[in-house]
C-alpha cells in the first residue's frame, strides 16, 4: 500500500519534472523481474550484464532483477508477490509451470500481445520443441530462455581402461548395458552409470519413456503413466541396478551425483546440460558428452525456464517486458548466454552467430543439447502439475527402492493422477 | 478512582499488547484453519465452495497422509527418549571434573548453535554413498556401506540420528542447570550410606530431575512435529515419502501444490494432536510433579 | 577404590569419544572450508590450506547482507519480545485482574501451538497486512511469546512483595515499580530467555523461508538454503565456508559466555 503510494507519487513527480522541462513526454517504465538462480555468483552477474545492456539501449525502461532462489522458490515468490502488493511484471519460471500459472490466473499469453508481423516472426524463431511446453489452447504463452535437456556425461579414461572406444559412446540401450558391465568394478568402487532419482525423477523418466516411443501426457489433462511403454521403461531403470548391477541400488541423489562423477565413482552420468560448464571446469580427467542412447528411438525431455508476463500489469509495462524478452532472446545475446552458462541457445539463429559457431568448433560438446533437440519431447506438465508430478516421482522411487513392481507403482500413480485430472476434461 | 478497579484496568492494559498479537497469530489462525478446511480450493476454473467434511474424507483416503502420520510417530518415538537419555548422560558426565571437561561440554552443545539447514548439507556428505564419510569409515573397517538416504528402510533412522545429534546438547543444558541446583550434601549422604550409583540415580537424582524431564519432554514432543528443516536439504521427504513428516507435507501442499485448503485440513490434524498431548501432560503428568 | 578409578577412566574415555563424534560435522566443515575443493571428499594430511572457498562464498551470495538481516531481526525481535513479555508477565504475576486465569490459559496455548505450525493462515494474515517480504513480517508473529511470559511470571512471583510496598511508599507508580524492583531482580531470567530467543531465531528457517523474497530481507538460514540447495549440485567446500561464516558469531559468543549461559539457566529456574 505504502509502496504504491510512493510509486504513484514518484511517477507523478517524474511526469511533472518532465513536463516542466518540456521534454517529450517520455515516462519511465519500471519493470521488476523474478529470476531463479539457485547458486548466485556468476549466473546473477551474467543476467545483470544483459539487463544493463538492455537499459543502455532503452533508457526509458528500468529493470530490477530479483534473484529468488531455485525454480520452486521463484514460482512461489512470484505468485506470493502478486497477492501481497509488491508485484513483478515478468519472471523466468519453469516452462512446466504454465498450466498452474494459468489456473492461478497469474499470467497473460505472450502471443496476445504481438501485433506486428515482425513480432509474429520472432515468436516463430524458436526451436519448435522448446515451444511445446509454452503452448496451451493453441496459444503460445511463454518464451524460452534458460533451457536444457538431459545429456550423457562419460569418463573417457574409464572407457580406455575398460577397452572401450572413448570416441564412440553407447548409442543404444544394449550398448549402454554392455559398456556399463565392462565399466563396473567387482568391488563396486567404480560404477558403470548413474541416473539421478531424487529431485526430478520424473524428468529422467521422461527420457527413458520417450526412448521407448511413449509420451507421458497429453493436453495437460491426460497421463499415460501405466502404458506398456512406461512400465517397460521403468523396468529397464530398475534392471540397471537389480539385473545388470551397473548402477547402485536405491535412489541416487541429484545434488551429489555431479561430485560422484568428478570423483570418478561412476563412469557415466545422465544429467542436465546446465552442469556442462562446472564439469568442464572441475573434471581432472578427460570427459565426453553425448546424446542419450536410443531404445526404440532416441529421446529426452526438454527442461528449464521460460519468460512469463504477469496479468496484473499495465499496457506500457507489458510492451516494455516484451521488449526486454526480445532483447534477451536475440541471437547475439542468446549465443553469449549459451557460451557462458552451458544452457541452450534458444533459436537456430543463435547457433548461426559467429561467436557461438566458433565456440562450438572449439568445444563441440556445447552443441550436443541442440543436436538432441530433434529427438526431444515436452516435459511432464499437467494441471496441478506439482501434485501430479509428485505421484510419478513417488512411483519411480517406490520401484527403485523395491517397495513395488513397476506395474503396480505406475498403475497406482495413474489412478491418483486420473482422480485429479478428470475435472479438467471437457 | 477506586484502587481495586484501577488494578483491573492496569492488569488489562499490561496484557493488551501481548493479547492482540497472540490473538492475531495464534487464536485467530487456529479458528480460520478450521473454517478453511471446510472449503474447496478455489482457482480460475472453479470457485471455492463449502464442501463440509469432504476434504477430511479425502485425507482419510490419502495413503500419503497415513504414511506421514506413521513416520511422524516413529520419528517421535525414535528421537524423544533417545535425546532425553543422552542429555541426562551428557549432563551427568560434564557435571563432574575431569580432563577436558570444557571441551566436552562445548562439543555437546555446539549442534544447538548451528542452523539445521546449514549442517544438513554436511550430513548429506556424511550419508552419501560412494563418496560419503560414514561409508568410507565403514569400508576402512571392512564393513559394507549403505545408501543411507536412498533406501526406504534406512532413511528415517538416518534423519532421526541427525535430529538426536541436534537436540541432545540443548536438553543437556537444562539438566545441567537442574543438577547444579541439587545440593552436594545429598550426594555425600547417599555415598555414606553406600548407595550404588544406579540406585542413587534411580531413587534420588531422577525423581529430583523430574520437573526438568517434564519440561524437556514437552519441548522434545513439540520439536518432533515442528522440526522439518533438514528435510528440505536431505531428502525432500523421499524416497517415496519414507521420510516425509506432517509439517513438511503441509508445506508441500500449501506452497508446492497450492492447495491451501487441503493443507488446512492437515493442519487441523496437527493442532488436534498437539492439543491432546498438551492436555494429557496437564492432567496426567502434572500430578506427579510438584510445581512451585 | 581402584575399580572406581578404572570406571571413571572408561567413562572419561567414553565422554571424549562422544564429544568427538558430536563435533565431527563442525570439524568436517572446517576441513572442507579451508582446503581446496579437490579435498572436500578425500582426506590427506598436509594438503595446502586456502581461503579461496570463503572468497567464493562471499562472491556467490550476499552473506554480509544476510548476516545484517539476521542481526536486525534477532535484536529488534528480542527487544520487542522483552517489552511485551515483561508487561504481560507483570500483569499475570501481580494484578489479579478480571479474567486473568482464562487469559493466562489463552496465552499458554502458544506454548504448544507455535506460529510456524499455523504457517498458512499466518502467511495469509501477513499478506493482508502487506508485510510479506519484510523483516517486520518475519518477526511479528513471534513477538508475543508464551514461553517468555510464562518464565517471567514465575520469576516475578518470587519477588518479595515487601519490596514493592517499599517502592510504593517512596511514591513509585506501577511502571516505576516494575522498572526499579522487578526487572533488576529478573535479570538472570531475562538473560536466559534472551539466549534461547537469539539462538532460536538465528537458526529459524521454515517461517522466514515462506515470508522473505529478496536479498534485503532474507536471513542467513534462508540464504544458506538457497545457496546450498542440492538442485544446483552440492559444492561442499563453498557451502562449508558459508556455513562457518554464518555460524561464527553465535559460536564465538557461546564459547565466550558458556559459563554464564548455564548459570543463567540455573538462576532462571528453567529446570
Amino acid at each position: 500500500m505504502k509502496k504504491s503510494i510512493i510509486k504513484i507519487a514518484s511517477s507523478a513527480a517524474i511526469a511533472l519534472s518532465l513536463s516542466i522541462s518540456s521534454f517529450s513526454a517520455m515516462a519511465e517504465t519500471e519493470l521488476t523481474m523474478y529470476y531463479p538462480v539457485a547458486v548466485g555468483g556468476k549466473l546473477t552477474k551474467y543476467v545483470d550484464d544483459i539487463v544493463d545492456g538492455f537499459m543502455k539501449n532503452n533508457p526509458d525502461i528500468k529493470v530490477n532483477a530479483i534473484y529468488a532462489g531455485n525454480y520452486n522458490d521463484a514460482r512461489i515468490k512470484a505468485l506470493a508477490a502478486l497477492k501481497s502488493g509488491k508485484p513483478a511484471q515478468l519472471s523466468v519460471m519453469l516452462s512446466v509451470d504454465l498450466l498452474e500459472l494459468i489456473e492461478q490466473d497469474a499470467i497473460i499469453a505472450v502471443e496476445d500481445l504481438l501485433e506486428s508481423d515482425e513480432d509474429k516472426k520472432w515468436l516463430k524463431s524458436f526451436y519448435p520443441s522448446l515451444m511445446e511446453n509454452a503452448t496451451f489452447d493453441n496459444k503460445k504463452w511463454s518464451i524460452p530462455f534458460q533451457r536444457s535437456t538431459i545429456v550423457m556425461y562419460y569418463n573417457k579414461e574409464h572407457f580406455r581402461k575398460a577397452g572401450l572406444d572413448p570416441e564412440t559412446p553407447p548409442a543404444t540401450w544394449e550398448e549402454l548395458i554392455a559398456a556399463g558391465e565392462k565399466l563396473t568394478k567387482d568391488d563396486k568402487s567404480q560404477w558403470g552409470m548413474m541416473i539421478p532419482s531424487t529431485g526430478y525423477p520424473y524428468w529422467m523418466f521422461g527420457a527413458l519413456t520417450k526412448q521407448n516411443d511413449q509420451v507421458l501426457m497429453a493436453d495437460g489433462n491426460k497421463t499415460f503413466f501405466d502404458s506398456q511403454g512406461a512400465v517397460d521403461a521403468l523396468q529397464l531403470w530398475k534392471d540397471l541396478s537389480e539385473k545388470y548391477q551397473i548402477m547402485p541400488k536405491g535412489t541416487i541423489e541429484w545434488g551429489t551425483l555431479r561430485q560422484n562423477f568428478l570423483d570418478q565413482k561412476t563412469s557415466i552420468m545422465w544429467h542436465s546440460t546446465g552442469n556442462l560448464s562446472v564439469v568442464k571446469n572441475k573434471a581432472s580427467f578427460d570427459f565426453g558428452v553425448a546424446m542419450l542412447p536410443a531404445g526404440k528411438m532416441r529421446g529426452t525431455p526438454t527442461g528449464g525456464g521460460n519468460f512469463y508476463i504477469f496479468k496484473n500489469t499495465t499496457k506500457d509495462e507489458r510492451q516494455a517486458a516484451l521488449k526486454l524478452m526480445k532483447y534477451m532472446t536475440s541471437p547475439k545475446i542468446a549465443a553469449e548466454w549459451s557460451i557462458k552458462t552451458g544452457y541452450m541457445g534458444v533459436s537456430p539463429e543463435a547457433y548461426e552467430t559467429t561467436e557461438l559457431k566458433e565456440y562450438v568448433k572449439a568445444f563441440p560438446y556445447a552443441a550436443i543439447a541442440r543436436d538432441q533437440l530433434k529427438y526431444a519431447t515436452a516435459e511432464l506438465a499437467t494441471f496441478q502439475t506439482g501434485r501430479v508430478r509428485k505421484m510419478l516421482d513417488d512411483a519411480i522411487q517406490a520401484t527403485l527402492t523395491g517397495e513395488k513392481s513397476p506395474k503396480e507403482a505406475l498403475e497406482a500413480a495413474q489412478k491418483s493422477a486420473e482422480k485429479v485430472l478428470k475435472a479438467y476434461r471437457k | 478512582m477506586n484502587p481495586k478497579l484501577s488494578r483491573h484496568i492496569y492488569g488489562w492494559l499490561l496484557v493488551t499488547p501481548a493479547l492482540i498479537l497472540l490473538i492475531a497469530f495464534t487464536h485467530y489462525p487456529i479458528v480460520s484453519t478450521f473454517i478453511n478446511s471446510l472449503f474447496s480450493n478455489g482457482t480460475v476454473f472453479k470457485q471455492s465452495t463449502f464442501i463440509g467434511m469432504e476434504s477430511y474424507q479425502t485425507m482419510i483416503d490419502d495413503p500419503i497422509f497415513w504414511k506421514v502420520i506413521k513416520n511422524n510417530l516413529w520419528f517421535a518415538l525414535g528421537t524423544i527418549p533417545t535425546s532425553i537419555a543422552l542429555a541426562i548422560i551428557m549432563a551427568l558426565t560434564v557435571n563432574k571434573a575431569f580432563a577436558g571437561r570444557a571441551f566436552v561440554r562445548m562439543a555437546f552443545f555446539t549442534p544447538t548453535v548451528l542452523p539445521m539447514i546449514a549442517v544438513a548439507n554436511i550430513w548429506l556428505f556424511f550419508y552419501a554413498p560412494e563418496i560419503g564419510l560414514i561409508n568410507n569409515v565403514l569400508e576402512f573397517l571392512g564393513l559394507e556401506g549403505k545408501n543411507w538416504l536412498g533406501n526406504t528402510s534406512t532413511v528415517l533412522p538416518a534423519i532421526m540420528v541427525m535430529t538426536v545429534w541436534k537436540e541432545a546438547g540443548f536438553f543437556m543444558i537444562f539438566y545441567l542447570a537442574g543438577l547444579q541446583s541439587i545440593s552436594p550434601e545429598l550426594t555425600e549422604a547417599a555415598k555414606l550410606e553406600g548407595a550404588g550409583r544406579w540406585y542413587y540415580f534411580r531413587r534420588v537424582l531422577f525423581p529430583l530431575l523430574l520437573p526438568t524431564t517434564l519440561f524437556v519432554f514437552m519441548n522434545a514432543v513439540l520439536n518432533s512435529f515442528k522440526l522439518v528443516d533438514h528435510l528440505f536439504i536431505l531428502t525432500k521427504g523421499g524416497p517415496n515419502n519414507a521420510s516425509n513428516l506432517l509439517l513438511y507435507y503441509i508445506y508441500e501442499n500449501a506452497f508446492a501444490f497450492f492447495d491451501t485448503n487441503y493443507a488446512a485440513t492437515l493442519t487441523v490434524v496437527l493442532l488436534v494432536l498437539l492439543s491432546v498431548l498438551a492436555l494429557s501432560q496437564f492432567f496426567f503428568l502434572d500430578k506427579k510433579v510438584h510445581y512451585r | 577404590m581402584r575399580i572406581d578409578k578404572f570406571y571413571s577412566y572408561i567413562e572419561n574415555f567414553g565422554a571424549w569419544i562422544l564429544a568427538i563424534l558430536w563435533v565431527s560435522p563442525l570439524l568436517y566443515a572446517f576441513w572442507a572450508a579451508f582446503h581446496p575443493a579437490e579435498y572436500a571428499t578425500s582426506f590427506e594430511l598436509f594438503v595446502p590450506l586456502t581461503l579461496d572457498n570463503f572468497k567464493q562464498a562471499l562472491e556467490q551470495a550476499p552473506l554480509l547482507r544476510y548476516s545484517l538481516n539476521t542481526f536486525i531481526l534477532v535484536s529488534v525481535l528480542l527487544l520487542a519480545q522483552m517489552i511485551v513479555s515483561v508487561l504481560a508477565a507483570y500483569a499475570f504475576a501481580r494484578f489479579e485482574f478480571f479474567g486473568h486465569k482464562v487469559i493466562f490459559a489463552f496465552v499458554l496455548v502458544q506454548l504448544m501451538i507455535t506460529p510456524e505450525i499455523l504457517i498458512i493462515e499466518n502467511y495469509a494474515t501477513l499478506s493482508e497486512l502487506g508485510l510479506v517480504d519484510t523483516i517486520t513480517g518475519i518477526g511479528l508473529p513471534y513477538i508475543a511469546s508464551a514461553f517468555g511470559i510464562f518464565l517471567l511470571r514465575q520469576t516475578f512471583k518470587t519477588t518479595p512483595i515487601e519490596l514493592e510496598d517499599a517502592a510504593r511508599l517512596e511514591g513509585c507508580g506501577v511502571m516505576c515499580t516494575l522498572w526499579r524492583v522487578y526487572i533488576p531482580l529478573a535479570k538472570p531470567t531475562l538473560l536466559a530467555y534472551g539466549l534461547v530467543s537469539v539462538s532460536y531465531h538465528w537458526n529459524n528457517f521454515l517461517w522466514p523461508l515462506v515470508v522473505s523474497n529478496s536479498v534485503e530481507t532474507r536471513p542467513l538460514t534462508v540464504g544458506l538454503a538457497i545457496f546450498g540447495a542440492p538442485e544446483s549440485g552440492v559444492d561442499w567446500s563453498v557451502i562449508s565456508a558459508a556455513t562457518l561464516f554464518s555460524v561464527a558469531p553465535l559460536l564465538i559468543a557461546f564459547l565466550l559466555f558458556q559459563r554464564q549461559f548455564v548459570q543463567s539457566f540455573m538462576h532462571a529456574g528453567i529446570k
